[in-house]
């Protein structure tokens, strides 16, 4: 399944749902809800973690956590 | 205590929504820092006189994004909003949101106003949403979110005289809850309404949410809260989704209802280009360690001038006080016990001022969430998180703020190891004895006509402190097993222009944290080696007057007795005895019962080796600088071998030793506060003065 880790630089995804309940408590409190719109703005040197662009503003994550959510097929 | 305030306001807010400006803003310098009740969790709080007269006291809640708290700071405003009784439950509470990015702000504000508690919403950061062109319909926002709004501009102050005229009038409540979380769970909120009187829907449905976290409320009544559960089937962590997914569905309709945005601001802006030179994996890594590189120079060029400036003020004072007491044992007590505890601790003040100064820059701006970004992946190696970053870098300065900096490390096991591998950092204690050694062993040469040696040994010995920080996180990656599972999920903060008023706010606070929790420690322990180097039990000490007039030849001048006799008490003091009887456990490291002494009474700070030193080597109070220690001291000769005492092999063995070795008293003290026991300060304690005793017979070994 396609998720946030899949995103290449800039590019857009809708989420769909997530696979770590817990975690996706804590990730919906932070604004990625399901439905909602995001882009993969920036990659940290050795690729983790990552920032992405939701709900207006500019969140990061490590890689681990990213792939938890899902999103999408296109 | 002094004042009575009549009304106790609350602060809560998403972090980066300006909070703290506001606070600032609100109080000015009437703030105070202290601990709530129990727990280490700073406690901002100030005074503020409203336009009707009233005293009101301000308080900062530390910032979140929910309710449902994720770490120990965000625990606080779950216990003092629930909690009725909390002592600093407030009457009032003021939530602040970021205009420019509502959404997610709402959602502590909805939570918050279903507790049923007088408030009104501030939206702060006006300007950054008329950049944004958002144009927001305050009034109907007003009435949609059934709360009295408050536009500001923290920059400016725009907004906070119309804020204070608001909190001198009485607030209304609103008559219903903005989310009606009964349909969740009916049934067990009902019990729980009824259990324990409560009026709110919402504040029994957090009971039932949070009661294994709730302090307040006794063992039995947690079980009776678990046992409704059970019986009602209700279940944490799905209900909390369906929550948040039911508030944010109300609160995007809302939003989408009142606030416009005239043009789709899709370029890309200057915190994104700014983003993409600072988190580059070139320039990223420049810079941060070019900014490190300021800060250390800073720390070591700036600080030295207020420095000395403390230094001779109070030993002028302690001078004074000797003139002016008269002579005896309160005297001596006076100067040598307190004004040189106090002296040892204000003398860090331009340090810790200069290092929190530019943590303050750094944090303000939103650079500081970037280094982390950019050093997580590198740190995680070695057991760390992004976050210890910043405590590893202060540690270079002074241990005691690294180690309260490690706060908003949420994960317990990466704040744990941060917290014990911090002080190996080489702090700002460790130069004054680094300095007199490398003077006194090091020779002045070059390396390839470039190095100065004296300089590159230096150098080596913060590399050392550093590796043994990295490396001992490494092991304990390994040793330490948690439940916990942390993660890290973090805000990159558009960038902004600091604001100064926030920074010198800070330095001023951090200064005065420092002053007061780890000055009552240094002062401490300072009176009491005070009373193990002035006093003794043998025969010698009670006879020291006449013992020093028969060693001494008969044309001495009375400085030169005065001087002897000093060197000869502390040699038969019970610091003396100590460093006797410690002597035989340091002889395999080269060390005699003269830095037996002063590693005994460097306990309390590092510096102290060499005051010790100095009073040991009977040298007069005025020639007190480095230079005639290191002459006297070169001088030394070993009676064992009938060559100078000081050599290299021993040089370098002190200087591994101070390296590795705990040897702060308020570092322990600061542990044992952060980590809410003994446990792990005394394992601490072990470790390192294991580590050192080991590395420095190996380095007495290798050069001897």
């Amino acid at each position: 399944m396609r998720n946030l880790t899949h995103l290449r630089i800039h590019e857009k995804g809708i989420i769909k749902g997530f696979t770590d309940e817990v975690l996706s408590v804590k990730l919906m409190e932070m604004g990625c809800l399901p439905g909602t719109e995001v882009s993969l703005e920036l990659i940290a040197p050795f690729g983790d973690p990552i920032a992405i662009e939701v709900a207006g503003y500019q969140l990061s994550l490590r890689k681990i956590e990213a792939s938890s959510i899902l999103l999408e097929e296109v | 205590m002094s004042i009575k305030n009549d009304l106790k306001i609350a602060l809560v807010g998403n972090p980066n929504s300006g909070k703290s400006t506001l606070f600032n803003l609100l109080t000015g310098l009437k703030q105070k820092t202290g601990n709530f009740p129990g727990v280490t969790v700073d406690k901002k709080s100030g005074r503020m006189k409203l336009p009707d007269g009233k005293q009101a006291e301000l308080i900062d809640l530390p910032g979140t994004y929910s309710i449902y708290p994720k770490t120990l700071d965000e625990q606080i405003v779950q216990e003092v909003l629930l909690d009725a009784d909390h002592d600093q439950h407030p009457d009032m509470v003021i939530v602040v949101a970021d205009a420019s990015n509502l959404k997610r702000n709402l959602l502590l504000f909805t939570q918050i106003r279903d507790l049923n508690m007088p408030m009104v919403l501030v939206l702060n950061m006006m300007d950054v949403a008329e950049r944004r062109q958002l144009k927001i319909d305050l009034r109907g926002l007003s009435i949609d979110l059934g709360v009295k709004i408050i536009p500001t501009n923290s920059h400016t102050g725009a907004g906070v005289e119309v804020l204070k005229n608001v909190l001198a009038q009485p607030l209304v409540k609103s008559k219903k809850p903005f989310y009606q979380v009964k349909g969740l769970a009916e049934k067990t909120i009902e019990d729980i309404k009824s259990e324990f009187s409560l009026d709110e829907d919402y504040r029994a449905y957090q009971y039932a949410q949070q009661n294994v976290r709730l302090k307040f409320l006794p063992e039995s009544e947690k079980e009776r809260i678990e046992t409704i559960k059970k019986e009602n089937g209700f279940y944490d962590v799905p209900t909390q989704s369906q929550e948040t997914l039911g508030r944010y569905a109300l609160i995007s309709d809302i939003v989408d209802r009142n606030i416009k945005q005239s043009t789709e601001g899709n370029k890309a802006t200057l915190s994104q280009r700014i983003d993409r030179i600072t988190t580059h994996k070139v320039f990223g890594y420049v810079i941060f360690l070019s900014l490190l590189m300021l800060i250390f120079q800073s720390i070591f060029a700036w600080a030295e001038g207020p420095m000395d400036l403390i230094e001779a003020g109070l030993a002028g004072f302690s001078d004074w006080v000797k003139g002016a007491l008269p002579e005896g044992v309160v005297n001596d007590l006076v100067t040598d016990g307190i004004i040189a505890g106090l002296a040892g601790v204000l003398v860090f003040i331009p340090q810790i001022a200069i290092l929190f100064g530019f943590i303050s820059l750094l944090e303000e701006s939103g650079y500081m969430s970037r280094a982390v970004f950019l050093m997580d992946r590198v740190m995680r190696n070695f057991g760390l998180n992004g976050k210890s970053v910043v405590p590893l870098v202060s540690g270079m300065a002074c241990a005691i703020p690294a180690i309260m900096a490690t706060r908003n490390i949420d994960n317990w096991k990466d704040r744990l190891i941060t917290i014990f591998v911090t002080p190996f950092m080489s702090c700002s204690a460790r130069l004054p004895v680094y300095t007199l050694l490398i003077a006194l062993v090091v020779p002045d040469d070059y390396v390839f006509g470039l190095f100065n040696l004296k300089g590159l040994v230096l150098t080596a010995l913060y590399l050392l402190g550093f590796f043994a920080a990295i490396l001992s996180a490494w092991a304990m990656k390994f040793i330490l097993k948690t439940k916990h599972k942390g993660y890290f999920i973090m805000e990159l903060p558009g960038y902004k222009v600091p604001q100064w008023k926030n920074v010198g706010l800070t330095i001023f606070e951090k200064s005065k944290t420092f002053v007061v929790e780890a000055g009552k420690v240094i002062i401490a322990i300072s009176i009491l080696l005070w009373v193990l180097a002035s006093y003794g039990f043998s025969d010698n000490f009670k006879n020291a007057e006449s013992n020093v007039r028969q060693e001494l030849p008969t044309n001495a001048s009375e400085e030169e007795y005065n001087i002897a006799l000093n060197a000869y008490k502390l040699e038969h003091s019970l610091a003396g005895s100590f460093g006797k009887v410690i002597e035989p456990a340091i002889e395999p490291l080269g060390y005699d019962w003269k830095i037996g002494i002063a590693l005994i009474t460097s306990f309390a700070a590092r510096e102290v080796f060499v005051g010790t030193m100095s009073t040991i080597y009977s040298i007069g109070a005025d020639e007190d600088d480095e230079l005639t220690i290191k002459e006297k001291l070169s001088k030394e000769i070993n009676p064992k071998t009938g060559k100078p005492m000081y050599t290299m092999a021993l040089g370098f063995s002190l200087m591994v030793f101070y390296a590795f070795a705990m040897q702060c008293m308020s570092t322990v003290a600061v542990v044992y506060r952060e980590t809410k026991g003994w446990k792990w300060p005394l394992i601490q304690v072990v470790y390192m003065t294991a580590v050192a005793y080991l590395s420095a017979l190996l380095t007495y070994n290798i050069f001897s």
